[in-house]
């Protein structure tokens, strides 16, 4: 505001001052009248071109006079803006931006209680430099990642270097060390002005939160999960950090708030703390019952994420790749020229974390050729709510009501890519049986020579195994991954020895104590720790991709990732748009992959809880941002923005502060995800 | 090196660069070996708003202090009320918390452009260290440092992530590196950690000697700086403050308008902390009325200084027919005439039975409080009267002018010499940040090592004088119009000066290392052995060497590339031995001679 009010006075000054210099001369009554206060300057100056068209002739009217009256007037607007601007929002009540929840809630008694730590998830965590290349002189401690992206325009391929990892290991490149920023301002702001988790610490800062009793877990995104701590020892400095702050805050469990990739990240710490140390922590049996009240996960990819097939098959989902989709206009194709796409698979297909957000679960969660649990969702949201009342009625005749095909052009979710449009629509008896064999030894390696500085695994393949991967048509989230190992050979043998995507037969079986398990929801049981709780935060009401129609890429030499999505695959039911088959979501996460767990998987006492830790689904329903001053909205429920909507600030502060779920008020849902999860056939 | 001027350009102008002592020892096949815990000084740390007043409204977790200091010409008023901390309980005031930045940004730079960390952290970086094995233990540095604990719980924080980087890094124990105030406190801290629970850390007794390895202080005020009683009494030293002494021209007297210096004490006396560096051991340490440990020290930085010195020593104590002799043990005195006569020719009136009250009328600045206007004409008539102070008097002298403050400061800080370290009042926190009233820990494998610069004029006594206009002004000023008339320039604008790194005396810095834990003392019970490094000042060659690579200034001695090589070194493996030992160019050792403390 002082800036503001230092050049408004600034803006006064200007006409006054000029005046002088234009007319003196020649108008001796106007001269006398500057000395009136600065309105009735700022009124001369709108008066004065006229008195100057009468009286003088153009040959007088100097550059000078001319420079004087561009800045008058600039000023003059500049200044009626911001004082309206000022005006109109302290008065108007529409425009007033209402009260943060923080203060609210303060008024209402609440306090500060048990210490919080936060979890960010993939993409929005900074990286900086800590050793490079010489292409990278002078960035050492700079952000190569989040930040304002400055050097990513200034020198792109060098940035990209050095944010690749080794192909081989998943580690780092020899010479090269780039590691998370630590400390809150890891990951508050992704971009300047693009929040994160800036707006929950500012809210939980009003009730009494600071450094000593917030913690910001933030660790390499890039990584799987358990090399985190082989390189950086990060699980073992959460551990230790929520263990001392269990002890300095008078020995109060901590509130865990994850967000997206985090969340399973979370997961994974779960399961290493309580392991024995050569592979987990050794915290002991109970080591989460006695230092975790609750876990708030945030947009939780829990079962993983559709896009994350699309990013990795072809770099692109409905947005440019999972990256771009955190961080609009980032990867936009100039800075990198004609192969962006190509650059940022290249980047993208080192980094193992990637793999943790598969789909998981396969068939049995996400659907097969014919069937989806998400079977029936309406995209378009007016036609929802008629067909939603008359479903509910069909459902109370119709007890097997998976089986009714009343609804003629169901979605078939299931499908999570399909080569051609047709493909996706039609009944699974026209497909001829899965003839998938790999066939990616026979490399004629299609002679990329134009184009060899971009290499992506595409080159390996051959033309023969491309078409036939078009042929088969359909895949499901199970061979699907059967299709990413043939495209992307090496980066699922890294990423299998880190992550798992099945469902467990026998929970008790050995082998489910291996590290790769820990991030599964399907593959784990939770702790032993009975009174914890764990909520699953996220918003509902945006479309989410949740299917792909493919089709191949017209043969160009350069463009050398042979499959891209068919954007002119439109449906004639609006679920179809430019290639993509949505669902409902928070526009990153399908509601099946962020509410299940707490639903069903995990809800009473089931086989992957034994100790029935309560769950809890708290839905956001998206409302776009109502005026612009609001930003990205306070009731957004979309992936990122949700950080920012008031009901969910209101229930992290209510915990935070010592409520448990139920005095939240249990369950809040807007979704099918109750209906949805009753179509899911698990074994509990 | 100013970072717009490309490389070549400058190599062409000086000729090629040495490499920084990182790449060299790198290519020596130097590695990251034991973790490295920097402790930041006074003044140095970030801090930032956490929740303030209305009219701090958009700073939150913005920087107040450190960064570009851009709120304090903004709204100067606003951010002297943020900064100041409560004058009866030196925490929080109600509605207001600001709390010190964490992590390695800290306290890298203080301002753009100004280093303090940085230089060090890249040269550590060079041989493979990272935030995992680096960690800065930024505190709140305005607090006392047992209430840092009581607040932040800073002291179980380090505690905590000093244990996790030794169990991370296959139990290597951390090199420690504080500096300036960060000694006190990293002091502060080895008591605590192994002093039982309710006060202490509950560590047990060989915490020390399980987790560090060595003890790098950078200019360690160990036995305090006399700039912080000008600070104190009169807000000046001269530049404004302790405060500004460690950042010179970042406060500007133009800020604050007319009353800076009132503001600025006011705000700096309500910090606790300012009031660990008041010289501690008395006149034992600094000197009485007739002597001083630095007595013969040559001013004039031309001649060389061991001849004069050297006959100094032989004659001992008495040599007071010298003109040139400078009795820094005099630290306060009021007129220049004073500072030089003997002793038994000063005629002095008791100050401390003097009345106070007799209230100054102070209609013309109401807004600024300082509790100068509670003492009266007489107090600060008599207070004048005393003439002359020395390091044990003037702690009367503080209590006198500042009760409020000393009162608060009495509970958290202690200032003499233990006679029986056994007592078991030295169980109490107060006396933990004092080297003459603590035992070390038991960690016979420990080293400790005192690196500090010399050969820079270091204030150590100051001239004073009544102010002119009392109503507005503090009552007493250094006497800037005070020359020495002679050749020996140590008197220059009102104050002695002596060799040292521009702020803290190498007496202070060095005298622990040099003979309080040489051996086996009572204050080293252990054993530990000390080393000191000393650096010899030589100004940046020229304009593009930035703040120089051989400084032996307060702060610049951070960039100073043969300290850091000798902390690279010690944070690869070597020892103090494989340092070479002690590197001494000041007369330290003479004048810890001359200290007569029961060891």
């Amino acid at each position: 505001m002082a800036s503001i009010l230092r050049f408004r006075k600034l803006c006064i000054l200007v006409p006054v001052k000029c005046s002088p210099v234009s007319y003196e001369s020649h108008d001796a009554p106007e001269a006398e009248k500057k000395e009136d206060s600065p309105i009735s300057a700022v009124e001369q100056v709108s008066e004065k071109p006229q008195v100057k068209k009468n009286k003088r002739q153009p040959k007088q009217w100097r550059c000078i006079d001319k420079c004087c009256w561009i800045i008058g007037y600039i000023c003059t607007t500049w200044w009626l803006i911001l004082f309206s601007f000022n005006c109109l929002t302290a008065n108007l009540p529409g425009l007033k931006v209402p009260e943060p929840p923080g203060a609210r809630l303060r008024r209402e008694g609440l306090t500060a209680l048990h210490p919080v730590v936060l979890v960010p998830g993939i993409v929005t965590g900074g990286l900086e430099l800590w050793e490079g290349k010489p292409c990278s002189e002078g960035l050492f401690r700079k952000r190569l990642w989040g930040g304002n992206f400055a050097e990513i325009f200034k020198r792109p391929l060098c940035l990209l270097e050095h944010l690749s990892l080794d192909n081989e290991t998943g580690l780092d490149p020899p010479g090269i060390r780039v590691r998370a920023v630590a400390g809150l301002v890891a990951a508050d702001y992704f971009a300047p002005g693009y929040f994160v988790w800036a707006n929950l610490i500012e809210n939980l800062a009003k009730i009494g939160y600071e450094g000593k009793n917030m913690y910001m877990a933030a660790y390499d995104w890039r990584l799987s999960f358990q090399n985190t701590e082989i390189r950086d020892q990060t699980l073992s400095i959460l551990k230790s950090q929520i263990e001392l702050m269990y002890l300095t805050n008078g020995r109060k469990k901590v509130v865990v708030v994850p967000h997206s990739m985090g969340v399973i990240y979370f997961l994974h710490f779960l399961k290493w703390v309580e392991a024995p140390p050569p592979m987990g922590g050794g915290g002991g049996p109970d080591w989460c019952n006695k230092h975790v009240k609750a876990i708030m996960n945030i947009g939780p990819a829990f079962l993983g994420v559709p896009k994350a097939v699309g990013s990795l098959l072809s770099a692109e989902s409905k947005d440019v790749a999972f990256l771009r989709a955190m961080a609009p206009g980032l990867f936009s194709s100039k800075t990198l020229g004609l192969q962006t796409l190509e650059h940022a698979m290249r980047v993208g297909r080192t980094w193992d974390s990637v793999i943790s957000l598969l789909p998981k679960g396969g068939e049995t969660i996400w659907g097969n050729l014919d069937w989806s649990p998400e079977e029936g969702h309406v995209c378009d949201s007016l036609k929802k709510r008629q067909l939603q009342a008359s479903a509910s009625d069909d459902k109370g005749n119709n007890s097997d009501s998976r089986r009714a095909f009343h609804v003629k052009e169901l979605t078939k979710y299931g499908r999570i890519v399909s080569f051609g449009k047709n493909a996706s629509e039609l009944p699974s008896s026209q497909f001829s049986p899965l003839v998938f064999k790999v066939v990616s030894g026979s490399s004629t390696n299609s002679a990329s020579v134009s184009c060899g500085k971009v290499w992506t695994e595409y080159n390996e393949m051959s033309h023969d195994s491309i078409r036939r991967v078009a042929e088969n048509k359909a895949y499901t989230a199970e061979t699907v991954m059967d299709l990413l190992r043939l495209v992307a050979p090496k980066l699922m043998q890294r990423a299998e020895a880190q992550f798992s995507h099945g469902i467990a037969e026998d929970l008790d079986d050995p082998k489910y104590n291996h590290y790769k398990y820990w991030s599964n929801p399907l593959e784990t049981k939770l702790p032993n720790a009975p009174d914890m709780e764990i909520y699953c935060l996220y918003g509902a009401g945006l479309p989410t991709e949740r299917s792909y129609v493919y089709k191949l890429t017209p043969s160009d030499r350069c463009k050398s990732i042979p499959f891209q999505i068919d954007g002119s695959a439109d449906g004639s039911n609006s679920c179809l748009k430019g290639g993509v088959y949505f669902g409902d979501g928070d526009e990153s996460v399908p509601v099946i992959s962020g509410g299940f767990m707490c639903a069903k998987g995990w809800r009473g006492r089931t086989r992957f809880n034994p100790s029935g830790i309560a769950t809890y689904i708290r839905e956001y329903h998206h409302k776009a941002p109502t005026s612009l001053l609001e930003g990205r909205g306070l009731e957004s429920g979309s992936h990122v923005a949700i950080m920012g909507n008031v009901a969910f600030i209101e229930d992290v502060l209510r915990v935070a502060a010592g409520a448990s779920g139920a005095g939240l008020g249990g369950d809040k849902v807007y979704s099918d995800i109750m209906r949805m999860s009753e179509r899911i056939d698990i074994r509990l | 090196m100013p970072a717009s001027f490309p490389q070549y350009v400058t190599e062409a102008i000086t000729g090629p660069l040495p490499d920084p002592p990182g790449v060299k020892l790198a290519k020596e096949g130097l590695k990251a070996k034991h973790p490295v815990v920097f402790v930041p000084g006074i003044v140095t740390g970030g801090l930032e708003l956490w929740e303030g007043h209305q009219c701090a409204e958009g700073l939150f977790r913005k920087r107040l202090w450190g960064g570009t200091f851009g709120e304090i010409y903004k709204r100067p008023l606003c951010w002297a009320e943020h900064m100041s901390l409560d004058n009866e309980t030196g925490l929080d005031p109600p509605g207001i918390r600001i709390r010190p930045v964490s992590g390695l940004v800290a306290a890298d730079y203080f301002a753009p452009g100004y280093f303090v960390w940085a230089v060090l952290i890249a040269n550590l970086a060079r041989i493979g260290y990272e935030e995992k094995n680096m960690y800065m233990a930024a505190y709140d540095w305005r607090i006392s440092f047992q209430n840092t604990e009581v607040r932040d719980q800073t002291l179980s924080t380090i505690k905590s992530n000093i244990e996790l980087m030794v169990a991370t890094s296959g139990g290597k124990k951390v090199v420690v590196i504080p500096h300036s105030m960060g000694v006190l406190y990293f002091l502060h801290f080895m008591k605590w950690v192994e002093a039982p629970a309710p006060m202490g850390g509950g560590g047990g007794s060989d915490w020390c000697a399980e987790h560090i390895k060595a003890v790098m202080n950078i200019g360690g005020p160990f036995l305090g700086v006399p700039k912080s009683v000008a600070g104190l009494l009169s807000a000046e030293a001269r530049d404004i403050a302790v405060a500004r002494g460690m950042a010179p021209g970042f406060l500007d007297m133009d800020v604050f308008g007319l009353q800076t210096l009132q503001h600025v004490m006011r705000m700096t006396r309500t910090w606790d902390s300012t009031m660990s560096m008041i010289p501690k051991g008395g006149d034992t340490i600094w000197g009485g009325l007739d002597w001083s440990p630095e007595e013969g020290y040559e001013c004039s930085p031309k001649k060389p200084k061991n001849n004069n010195s050297e006959a100094g020593g032989q004659n001992g104590f008495g040599n007071l027919g010298n003109a040139t002799q400078v009795h820094y043990g005099i630290m306060i005195s009021f007129g220049k005439g004073v500072a030089e006569l003997h002793s038994s020719k000063l005629e002095r009136v008791d100050f401390r039975g003097a009345m106070k009250g007799n209230h100054l009328a102070n209609t013309t600045c109401h807004d600024v409080w300082n509790e100068y206007h509670d003492m009266g004409v007489e107090g600060v008539k008599a207070v004048a009267d005393f003439k002359v102070y020395t390091a044990g008097s003037v702690l009367d002298l503080l209590h006198f002018v500042a009760p409020k403050m000393m009162k608060r400061g009495g509970a958290h800080f202690s200032y003499g010499i233990a006679d029986d370290l056994d007592d078991e009042k030295y169980e109490h926190y107060k006396y933990w940040s004092n080297p003459l009233e603590t035992k070390l820990p038991n960690a016979p494998d420990m080293e400790i090592l005192s690196m500090y610069g010399v050969g820079i004029p270091t204030e150590r006594a100051y001239v004073y004088e009544f102010s002119p206009t009392p109503e507005c002004f503090t009552p007493f000023r250094i006497d800037t119009s005070a020359e020495a008339g002679y050749e020996g320039t140590c008197l220059k604008g009102g104050v002695f000066s002596v060799d040292g790194d521009e702020t803290v005396p190498t007496l202070s810095a060095g005298f622990m290392s040099a003979k309080g834990w040489r051996g086996k003392t009572r204050f080293n019970p252990s054993g530990i052995r000390t080393y000191i490094r000393e650096y010899n000042h030589a100004p940046p060659a020229n304009l593009l060497e930035g703040r120089g690579t051989q400084s032996g200034a307060h702060v610049d001695i951070m960039g100073n590339f043969a300290l850091i090589e000798d902390i690279l070194r010690v944070a690869a493996g070597a020892t103090g031995q494989d340092l070479g030992g002690d590197r001494v160019y000041s007369d330290i050792f003479k004048w810890s001679e001359r200290i007569n403390l029961k060891l």
